[in-house]
């Protein structure tokens, strides 16, 4: 008796089987060829750098190191104060505070002026592409400025929204409402950027404050990015909000607690990784917003080094998609378009912290429950 | 079953034994006189999830036609032995079984062996029906459809054959477009044997069947056993004691030993013999103290 | 009403209880808090209302004036009055197509193999890890990764290419006209765009299937292969028809978002001027010069005066609709035909 099924089906099943694996291959191929560029090209150019400016190399050094430092000390420290069960929190504080003394190092050894090949004089410092002027410190500071007004905006709408609806709001109501919400969440980002310099820019900031310039300013910006998050502070939040138990809410309102004060003193604190969470992927949103920085934030052909919201700034993700346009004479400026992607391995490892973090919140959050 | 294991305690507290060996099918009676042929053998059969040992010391063979039923506390490994019979323990990662396993003589486990066709003639029925979300039809025309069998002709055969065998055809016969979800859940066991049945097996695995189930579709499902086991050999674990003398023709103890090492338990069979003898006169200790309910 | 179970432990704790239980006023400090939190989703609706009455509202004028005629005109950047998206409406939707050509098979394999038959290989591991951190990485990153990577390699293409052309073996020279049409426009064409889009849409699509496919019980699986299935049999029958509601909502999500996207195109090379093809066939079309709606827009937003603030808000309400469509097609998917097991 011989125990085999027909070479037809054991042959579809191999054959299945091997195109499928071909199909994983190729994607993990694609994700190491996307890693390895940006890691290769961003390495070339702190060569680069470094060879230009010889003492720049060991800052960088001790700077990471430094970073590494501050972030086992901080994830130990928070193990210590938390007990065993903030393992996971303290990983994900390690890396988020290595990623903020990344950056914070590179503004403060900074003064990043890549070389001035062109030989011009400039007096102020800023990011001008065109001009062969590349002080990495203003688009750091811009990205900063930027979430910095975004979560202004999106922590409290989103935070409220989402308690809201998951607290208060009875089930019609909720069953109406997130579906808008979810709309919120798909508007494309150019949309968006439109509507921060015809409506946001015009109606908020040049009628409350006085902006040096009219048309383009870095507080429109950041508030449509903070629009653009409030979505996913929303959903993030509600799940969390959702995922503690009834059971801990009746035990509060059993012994007379009020609405509000159940949810702030019970619901919110079992929630908190959540609620963690939810902030840590929208930081890591409004770092990643492109076009409405820049169509709204107006720095175009370049951008000064100023800490001044109501003025046009630069971030470091519309400082790449600066090369859409005269990406001719970045290109023959072989170093300008390898600083680029420098700046993108930097966005990369900074959204990458923040998302592993944010997932492992979020995960923390489901298992708890 | 009596948790307690306080010697105690009259065995009469619990549903007793002894009524349940004078209960026993007549068939048992002519297990115990024919020697039929042999199905399965097992030799020092154990199996490892990684390094843990999870069962071992498995030695016993299953007969033709007749009934065997597993039976022992939770934890001991008795689904996991009957997932060796049609390698389902493939599936699990890390899985894997040392000893042997003959099926008909044939190493099981053997390289040349398609755990597929394996699984043809070795079916299994689930503790938790498990029909597929499609018709009552495809659920049953399925497994032959993979067979080659695309006449329909043939097919509504085939249906028809299995459905009577599992006792559900007059019930369904009407609706066999119908969800097979919409069945209540004896039925959807007894489709999920009807599923079985329709590749033409030679073994039927039942892992704990009428677990899920109320009493009345138990008993249903205990009779529907005793039809069929005239053309098919049955083994099935059950963790209810009286199911096992009332159904089976032999039965194999499990239990479960405490590893000083490693701190956990490993499982292994105690004994396996004709269900009357298991039932009023064990060979060991142990068994007689788990079937007169002195431990749960 | 009298306590009498709470008398024993002292009068003002009763007083304190009768007080709290019989309190006739209204909880303030509760109320203004859910007033406040009413307010914050109230806000937030309030822009979404206030986004699309805008944009309708600015736009009304080329939509009176022009009617359908603003979708099928060209691009200028000097004249609002026959500005219009066509090439924009062209392009996103070569993109969507290519996209859904390189994206999808490739990421759908790939989630079956990693949820399906890899184990906990190592490079089952790695390539999982590589796919969840590549999920959450900026647009913008993609688009120079476009640049840098697909422009580059298809640009690359027209040397070889049109050294095939020559030959003498018509399967080469057709292939050598393959290598050619990829190459065109020095790279900076719509293939290009479409490849960087893919690889940003690709780990998002790999994701989503693993969640669905994660969703079909292990039930079915084990019932499947209990009757005889081979593996891929059981997938195929089963599993993929029971988890294709939730891929399918995840896929035409993942379109919508690729559609939205301007950062990667635009660094990969799409044209924010103006867009002339002539009379060039479709696909000698696509190997040229390429532009999609998001570009259109942000094309249109830096120019100056009214005009084309009404154009800016007309193409802007074009892709909206788009999107939400897309959107709101996969949210129906989703509540129509997804199971709960």
């Amino acid at each position: 008796m011989k125990l085999q099924t027909s070479r037809g089906r054991r042959f579809r099943d191999r054959l299945a089987r091997a195109v499928l694996t071909i199909g994983a291959l190729m994607t993990f191929l694609i994700t190491v060829l996307i890693i390895g560029t940006l890691a290769f090209d961003a390495w070339d150019f702190v060569r680069q750098v470094t060879e230009a400016e010889p003492g720049l190399g060991w800052k960088l050094v001790v700077v990471v190191l430094a970073a590494f430092g501050i972030a086992a000390v901080v994830g130990w420290l928070v193990m210590r104060i938390g007990g065993g069960s903030t393992a996971r929190l303290g990983l994900g504080l390690r890396v988020l505070a290595f990623v903020s003394v990344v950056c914070l190092g590179l503004t403060i050894v900074g003064g990043w002026r890549m070389l001035n090949r062109l030989g011009t004089e400039i007096t102020e410092v800023g990011w001008f592409p065109r001009r062969g002027l590349f002080d990495m410190t203003t688009v750091i500071v811009g990205t900063f400025m930027i979430v910095l007004i975004a979560m202004l905006v999106a922590v409290p709408l989103g935070l409220g929204a989402a308690v809201y609806l998951s607290e208060y709001a009875n089930p019609r109501v909720r069953r109406t409402v997130k579906p808008i919400l979810e709309v919120l969440a798909g508007i494309p980002s150019v949309v968006l950027a439109y509507f921060a310099i015809t409506f946001i820019n015009p109606n908020i900031v040049v009628r409350f404050f006085d902006p040096p310039d009219r048309a383009f300013s870095m507080l429109a910006a950041g508030i449509a990015v903070g629009v653009l998050t409030v979505p996913i502070i929303a959903s993030v939040t509600e799940d969390a909000l959702r995922a503690v138990p009834l059971s801990l809410r009746e035990a509060s309102f059993g012994l007379g607690a009020q609405r509000a004060q159940t949810t702030f003193r019970v619901v919110f604190p079992a929630g908190v990784s959540g609620i963690v969470a939810a902030m840590i992927l929208g930081i890591s949103r409004a770092i990643g917003e492109t076009m409405v920085v820049a169509i709204a934030a107006g720095a175009v052909g370049g951008a000064l080094f100023h800490f001044t919201p109501l003025a046009p700034g630069q971030t470091m993700t519309a400082a790449m998609a600066g090369l859409s346009f005269g990406s001719d004479q970045v290109a023959g400026n072989a170093a300008a378009f390898q600083s680029l992607f420098f700046i993108g391995a930097l966005l990369f490892v900074m959204t990458l912290g923040l998302n592993v973090l944010g997932d492992k919140l979020v995960t923390r959050v489901r298992e708890a429950y | 079953m009596n948790e307690s294991g306080d010697p105690m305690t009259s065995s009469s507290d619990t549903a007793a034994p002894e009524s349940a060996v004078i209960s026993l099918a007549p068939a048992v009676h002519e297990a115990a006189t024919v020697e039929r042929a042999t199905v399965f053998a097992t030799s020092d059969l154990a199996v490892y999830y990684g390094d843990f040992r999870a069962v071992r010391d498995v030695n016993l063979v299953i007969r033709q036609h007749e009934i065997t039923a597993f039976i022992g506390p939770s934890g001991c490994g008795k689904s996991t032995v009957l997932r060796c019979f049609d390698r389902m323990n493939d599936l699990i990662e890390g899985a894997r079984v040392e000893g042997s396993l003959t099926y008909h003589g044939i190493d099981l486990y053997g390289p040349d062996v398609d755990p597929v066709e394996v699984r043809r003639r070795i079916g299994m029925v689930f503790q938790k029906p498990n029909p597929f979300p499609k018709s009552i039809y495809d659920n049953l025309a399925f497994g032959p459809r993979l067979n080659g069998i695309k006449k329909k002709g043939q097919l509504d055969d085939i249906v028809e054959r299995s459905l009577r065998r599992a006792a559900l055809w007059d019930e369904v016969k009407g609706r066999l477009k119908a969800s097979a979800m919409s069945l209540s859940g004896g039925q959807q066991q007894r489709l999920c044997i009807a599923r079985c049945v329709a590749v033409e097996p030679e073994v039927i695995l039942m892992d704990e069947p009428c677990s899920a189930l109320d009493p009345i579709a138990t008993a249903r499902i205990e009779e529907l056993m005793q039809e069929i086991k005239a053309d098919y050999t049955i083994i099935i674990v059950t963790h209810n004691m009286q199911q096992a003398a009332r159904v089976s023709d032999r039965t194999a103890f499990f239990t479960t030993e405490l590893n000083p090492e490693s701190d956990r338990r490993t499982g292994r069979l105690v004994e396996f013999d004709h269900t009357t003898k298991m039932f009023s006169n064990p060979s060991d200790e142990r068994t007689e103290m788990y079937v007169t309910g002195r431990f749960g | 009403m009298t306590l009498t179970t709470i008398d024993s432990t002292g009068g003002s704790a009763a007083r304190s209880v009768t007080a709290g239980l019989t309190k006739q006023g209204i909880d303030v400090r509760g109320k203004v808090i859910e007033g406040l939190l009413i307010a914050s989703l109230a806000v937030s609706l309030l822009i979404i209302a206030v986004l699309v009455g805008d944009m309708v509202q600015r736009s009304w004028s080329v939509w009176t004036d022009r009617g359908t005629d603003f979708l099928s005109s060209g691009l200028s950047i000097t004249d609002a009055s026959a500005a219009g998206v066509w090439p924009g409406i062209k392009g996103t939707i070569a993109l969507m197509f290519l996209v859904v050509l390189l994206a999808f098979p490739l990421g759908i394999a790939c989630a079956i193999y990693l949820e399906e038959y890899a184990g906990n290989s190592r490079f089952a591991r790695w390539t999982r890890v590589n796919v969840r951190n590549l999920a959450g990485v900026p647009s913008v990153v993609y688009g120079l990764l476009g640049l840098g990577i697909f422009v580059k390699l298809l640009n690359g293409l027209g040397e070889p290419g049109a050294e095939l052309q020559d030959s003498g073996f018509f399967l080469f020279r057709w292939f050598g006209n393959i290598l050619d049409w990829l190459s065109g426009n020095n790279g900076r064409n719509v293939v290009a765009g479409a490849l960087a889009l893919s690889a940003l849409v690709l780990p998002i699509i790999i994701i989503t299937t693993i969640e669905a496919l994660r969703a079909v019980p292990r039930a079915i699986r084990e019932g499947a292969l209990g009757v005889g299935a081979t593996q891929w049999e059981t997938i195929r029958h089963h599993v993929l028809p029971a988890a294709s509601p939730g891929i399918l909502t995840g896929t035409v999500l993942s379109l919508a978002r690729a559609a939205g996207e301007a950062a990667p195109i635009l660094i990969v090379g799409a044209v924010t001027g103006t867009l002339i093809t002539g009379n060039q066939g479709l696909v000698e079309q696509m190997s040229g010069p390429f532009t999609g709606l998001p570009a259109v827009i942000f094309s249109y937003a830096r120019l100056p005066g009214d005009d084309f603030r009404a154009v800016t808000a007309a193409a802007a309400l074009v892709l909206l609709v788009l999107v939400l469509l897309m959107n709101g097609f996969a949210i129906w998917l989703r509540n129509r035909y997804e199971r709960k097991w």
